[in-house]
């Protein structure tokens, strides 16, 4: 069952890299990281990847295989043809350390750059009343994985190096529109939303729900919403002032 | 250039600008062409100020509803005839440039034309061909954020298109009438408003504003509707392009008397 | 670049460092900086990638919301039993008592599960739970644990951020480090020793406490869903700074891992299926379990099918299908039909739900489920079964700790979490890990943060040179012609799964400690090339020694007890056995690679404890003059 296949894994560091070809054999049901973890038990043991759980739920083993963002763990060798050559490579957006890692310290800072949840006063542990409905929407945001894919491939920062300080990008930007549908959440995000973590930035060219691997529609779901919810606050006066005539 | 090829921030060094292998252009260039020749199709019906009316079974076309300029048929002209009559004005000066600016700031239209006109980016994780990228920072692009107020005025629009289809049963001499004229009509309505209703700007005023949808048992039903009309988004935005371009060209050639049209009642 | 022979060591003080990231680790790391301690989290992977969130059940806590007939007695009765008795009563006591509040809590940290109609945290049924008990999100909750106590740990960094204008202040995350080696002084820690992966620079943590939440072992196995870093550190690390290790011999193999493909063999497939209708069945298409049920369970169990599908709907009134028995029977029974000749094409028997929900229910409910099966497998589990079979899932066996504080017998080494041992006795129920994760976690925490306010013992320099030549050696020129790591580890993992697996013999046992004294010279001198930046050739070389010296452990606990219980099953010793019930086999290193073991009685439970079994009950597992002094001799009824 099993054949050969011509792959190409870039190797090197920040400094110099270069893609590099590698014949291997590729048995049935196997995906892109089996593959890399032969290359590293046979000739290449310092071959560098990033892995975890092997089932698509940590997020770690992101790279781009043939130029699109992916997790080599959810990348089944099936999809590939016979005598298709697999080129892998590191994220190109984030600092490489070598070969297939990435440094991908620009996520954690946003991620605390992001306010925390902020509790509802008075409401004590176990007292906390949500119906399904109202958690629907920030639990669809929850899949998160943080695999980063999105946040390699959002051209605001891959193409632009020079946005990573104004623009949290798509992951972190849903994360604020989870904590903004948040029924219980008691902090106001849309300020910020647009000011300190650059919604402006996006241009809605959806990049990131294509290429998220738990499909979480982070466009139509979480940043074209979150930007509704600043037009509301910044840009509608129509809603303005139903709030002044009709405020509860 | 941009940052993906560049050398600098310590990124893995790889000159190439994408390294896909499937057609990725393709997409890009389709919405580029089909967006192209619509706008062409489009500017020209807009000034041609003529073979938009179908007296006799009051087939207006949607191009030219409300028809309010000096130069319309009194009959098309629902609402009063006051803009001059000169040839750089279109005949529904006051619905068109809303029309325009609703689809122009459509979060749907948006995603397709910047990929397709501006490369921004053209393909997913292909570089763009641009140094500096300010998204929807900055005057222009950030009045893309008034596109809920062009949504409340293609809703309003999409009224007087309702009343134009309505309308357009009763024949000129007063009896009803269906044509395929009206079927066409009628098609190009319902998908109008369901092209209105799924924007994005109309599921968050329903109810996605809502932080507690179990407090707002109708909105929150509302919202399930306009939620799943809006995954249809863009299959919408190019049948409401479609049916547009059919109405409007099926009345002109009606109008213009290259064909007749056929007639099931009256 | 860091050069191979760069002996530089990075130096960092801190209260209390918590080596690991995971549930138990980040939940300690919280309450020892509510504490007000300087607080250091070290991680193997990334922040926020641990092995935590694989777990996708959910998280056992008698919050009574689905059944108010739930409570802390209920759920500590259902541990014992799934335990078999062999718990630390203590720790199972504690568990049952503080899992709700730690649930509770982490609402307050962001958290959320799925809801009731009255919107209440909704609980689901599991294996061995009396009533609907796991607190829940769909079949993701580890993801969701994980990810709101990584957002809880920013949370306390902003909070820091304010005060002192520095995140990473009070509360700082090293990732993508490992720890090699503890420093003691005196027979106390003084610190922790390691390097980190992405430069192969050293570093070196001084700190009075430090907290082990290190998880499992499964890596020393051939079929395991756990993945790479379950290389049994913080058990080794542990037994080389002199604490000892307990339970070894129990290992819970997981019945529903995947088969096939290849590639994802052993990567679980969650309980839930089965608690939310999913049945086995052998190629014949039977429900084999209703022929599993042990005697110790025949009573709860039902005895048709139409009996164990009413119970779904109606639990009070009908009894649970045998596909929810404790992990280690269904285990066991799917490993007896394969070899029976009655298993499916890749080995495994099927695990039907397609055929028992409606497609969009099993959308609902089991999300990762189908994606899983979707997109590793290309198996469409609305519409066809899934082949499963068991693999090694989790180590109820760990260091050996004081149930209330956490600590070990070496002062100021804590230890929470699967590396910590006593809480699940013989077999772990399923969503008793994450309850366990924060019960102990924040124990550990808690008691790690006031002991770190004795003495600070200094660490010893020569303590930190050796661990750099230890950590040196695979790259030095005494090994040269040694083996590469990856080959020897694929000989280890061969032998644990063969030798030491789910069902176990004598002579196979002593077979496989032979092997392991092979493997472990061989794993004195496995060799790596290239440089000390991500390589993962050197990262397994250092790894490989624990991973080795916890085999041992196994392997040794394994051979000693004669009797099959929970998570241990002899051939030769198939019943268990009242006498074994009471001892704990406790194992210590001698040097490197060596290990001895020792009995020890198990505390007698506290009167009020044992007074809620029934005395019929209690006989299936004790003992007659253990039995004494129930309540019932005293001619109490409850």
């Amino acid at each position: 069952m099993s054949h050969w296949h011509h792959f190409r894994v870039w190797r090197g560091d920040s400094s110099e890299g270069d893609l590099v070809d590698y014949p291997v054999e590729v048995n049935e049901g196997e995906v892109v990281l089996d593959i890399i973890h032969r290359l590293q038990q046979t000739e290449a043991n310092d071959l560098a990847v990033r892995w975890n759980c092997k089932a698509g739920k940590c997020g770690s083993c992101s790279v781009e295989i043939n130029g699109k963002p992916r997790l080599a763990c959810m990348t089944r060798m099936s999809t590939f043809a016979d005598d298709e050559v697999v080129t892998v490579t590191p994220l190109r957006t984030f600092p490489v350390i070598r070969d297939l890692v990435t440094d991908v310290e620009f996520n954690y800072v946003k991620a605390r750059e992001v306010p925390a949840f902020a509790p509802p006063e008075g409401v004590a542990p176990g007292e906390y009343r949500m119906q399904q409905i109202d958690v629907e929407r920030s639990q669809e945001f929850r899949k998160c994985i943080e695999c980063y894919l999105c946040q390699n491939t959002c051209h605001a920062v891959r193409d632009h190096e020079e946005n990573k300080a104004a623009f949290s990008g798509p992951r972190y930007l849903m994360r604020i529109a989870e904590l903004d549908m948040h029924p219980l959440d008691a902090a106001d995000r849309k300020d910020s939303a647009q000011d300190d973590h650059g919604l402006g930035y996006c241009n809605i060219t959806k990049c990131c729900t294509e290429v998220c691997p738990e499909h979480i529609k982070i466009t139509d779901n979480a940043l074209i919403p979150m930007k509704e919810r600043v037009v509301d606050r910044k840009y509608d006066p129509i809603v303005w002032l139903g709030n002044k005539l009709f405020r509860r | 250039m941009s940052s993906t090829t560049d050398m600098g921030a310590g990124r893995a060094q790889i000159a190439a600008r994408t390294l896909r292998t499937d057609r990725w252009w393709l997409p890009p260039l389709l919405n580029f062409a089909g967006l192209g020749a619509w706008v062409l199709y489009a500017t020209v019906r807009a000034f041609m100020q003529n073979w938009y009316f179908v007296p006799e079974y009051n087939y207006l076309t949607p191009f030219y509803s409300p028809c309010v300029s000096n130069g319309c048929v009194e009959q098309a002209a629902h609402l009063g005839r006051f803009v001059p009559d000169v040839w750089f004005l279109p005949y529904a000066l006051i619905s068109l440039p809303f029309l325009l600016l609703f689809r122009l700031t459509c979060y749907y239209y948006r995603k397709a034309y910047y990929r397709a006109f501006w490369g921004s980016p053209p393909a997913c994780a292909v570089a763009e061909p641009h140094g500096k990228y300010t998204g929807e920072t900055r005057f222009p692009l950030i009045l893309q954020n008034l596109h809920r107020y062009f949504y409340y005025a293609a809703a309003l629009i999409s009224i007087l298109n309702t009343y134009d289809a309505v309308i357009a049963f009763i024949k000129s001499d007063g009896s009803f009438g269906l044509g395929l004229g009206n079927i066409i009509i009628v098609a190009n309505v319902v998908l109008l408003w369901a092209y209105t209703a799924s924007c994005h700007s109309c599921r968050s005023i329903i109810g996605g504003r809502l932080n507690h949808f179990s407090k707002h048992p109708l909105r929150y039903r509302a919202w399930g509707f306009v939620t799943k009309l809006n995954g249809k988004h863009m299959q919408l935005a190019w049948a409401t392009l479609a049916s547009l371009a059919i109405t409007d060209a099926y009345i002109m050639c009606v109008s213009a008397g290259w064909i007749s049209d056929l007639r099931i009642v009256g | 670049m860091t050069d191979q022979t760069d002996r530089t060591v990075e130096h960092h003080e801190y209260d209390v460092v918590v080596i690991g990231a995971g549930g138990a680790g980040l939940r300690a790391a919280i309450e020892a900086r509510l504490q007000g301690k300087r607080v250091a989290i070290i991680s193997k992977s990334l922040f926020g990638k641990a092995h935590t969130v694989m777990a996708e059940g959910g998280c056992a806590a008698s919050m009574g919301n689905v059944n108010e007939n739930d409570n802390w007695m209920v759920h500590y009765r259902d541990t014992m039993r799934g335990g078999k008795f062999l718990n630390n009563w203590r720790m199972a006591e504690l568990h049952a008592k503080e899992a709700p509040e730690r649930v509770w809590e982490l609402e307050t940290y962001g958290a959320l599960f799925d809801r009731t109609p009255d919107g209440k945290i909704s609980q689901r049924n599991f294996g061995g739970h009396t009533y609907p008990r796991l607190a829940h999100v769909g079949d993701r909750t580890g993801l969701e644990l994980i990810r709101t106590l990584q957002q809880k740990i920013v949370s306390l960094q902003q909070d820091d951020y304010v005060v002192t204008g520095d995140y990473q202040s009070h509360l700082r995350v090293f990732h993508e480090c490992t720890i090699t080696e503890l420093l003691r002084t005196d027979g106390r820690i003084a610190g922790a020793f390691g390097y980190f992966r992405n430069d192969g620079r050293f570093v070196r943590f001084d700190a009075p406490a430090i907290v082990m939440a290190t998880g499992g072992v499964g890596k020393s196995y051939q079929v395991t869903s756990n993945s790479w870093e379950y290389t049994g550190d913080g058990h080794a690390l542990a037994l080389r700074a002199g604490a000892t290790l307990i339970n070894m011999e129990f290992l819970q193999f997981h019945p529903t891992g995947m088969v096939w493909p290849p590639s994802v063999k052993g990567i679980l497939v969650t309980e839930s299926v089965r608690g939310d209708g999913g049945v086995l069945r052998n190629s014949e298409g039977k429900r084999f379990m209703f022929e599993y049920v042990p005697d110790v369970f025949k009573e709860q169990y039902a005895t048709t099918e139409e009996e164990g599908d009413r119970w779904y709907t109606d639990p009070d009134n009908n009894r649970r299908p045998p596909e929810l028995l404790p992990r280690d029977e269904v285990a066991r029974a799917i490993n007896s039909e394969v070899k029976a000749g009655r298993g499916s094409p890749h080995g495994g028997v099927f695990l039907d739900i397609a055929s028992r929900k409606t497609p969009e229910e099993i959308l609902k409910r089991l999300p990762s489920m189908y994606h899983q099966f979707k997109e590793l497998a290309d198996v469409d589990i609305t519409k066809e079964p899934m082949e499963v079979g068991p693999t090694c899932h989790y180590v109820m066996g760990g260091i050996e700790v004081d149930p209330d504080t956490g600590m070990s017998s070496v002062p100021g080494l804590f230890a929470a979490g699967e590396c910590s041992g006593g809480m699940h006795g013989s077999n772990r129920l399923g969503g008793n890990s994450l309850s366990d994760l924060l019960v102990f976690g924040r124990r550990t925490g808690l008691y790690a943060a006031q002991f770190s306010e004795g003495a600070r013992p200094a660490v010893d320099p020569a303590e930190v040179e050796a661990a750099v030549d230890r950590a040196l050696l695979p790259f030095s020129s005494a090994t040269d012609g040694g083996e590469n790591p990856f080959v020897v580890q694929l000989e280890l993992q061969k032998t644990m799964h063969e030798l030491v697996g789910i069902i176990r013999k004598a002579d196979e046992m002593e077979m496989a400690l032979k092997k392991l004294e092979d493997i472990a010279t061989r794993t004195r001198t496995v060799t790596v090339e290239g440089h000390r930046e991500f390589n993962p050739g050197w990262h397994l070389a250092l790894d490989l020694r624990n991973m080795l010296l916890v085999s041992l452990c196994v392997a040794r606990a394994a051979l000693e007890r004669q009797e099959s219980r929970g998570g241990h099953t002899r051939d030769d010793f198939p019943v268990m056995d009242s006498d074994w019930r009471h001892i704990l086999l406790v194992c210590s290193a001698l040097g490197e690679d060596n290990v001895e073991l020792t009995r020890k009685e198990q505390i007698p439970m506290r009167p009020e404890l044992f007074d809620l079994f029934e005395l019929d009950e209690l006989k299936k597992y004790y003992t007659g003059e253990e039995l004494g002094g129930h309540r019932a001799d005293r001619g109490e009824t409850r």
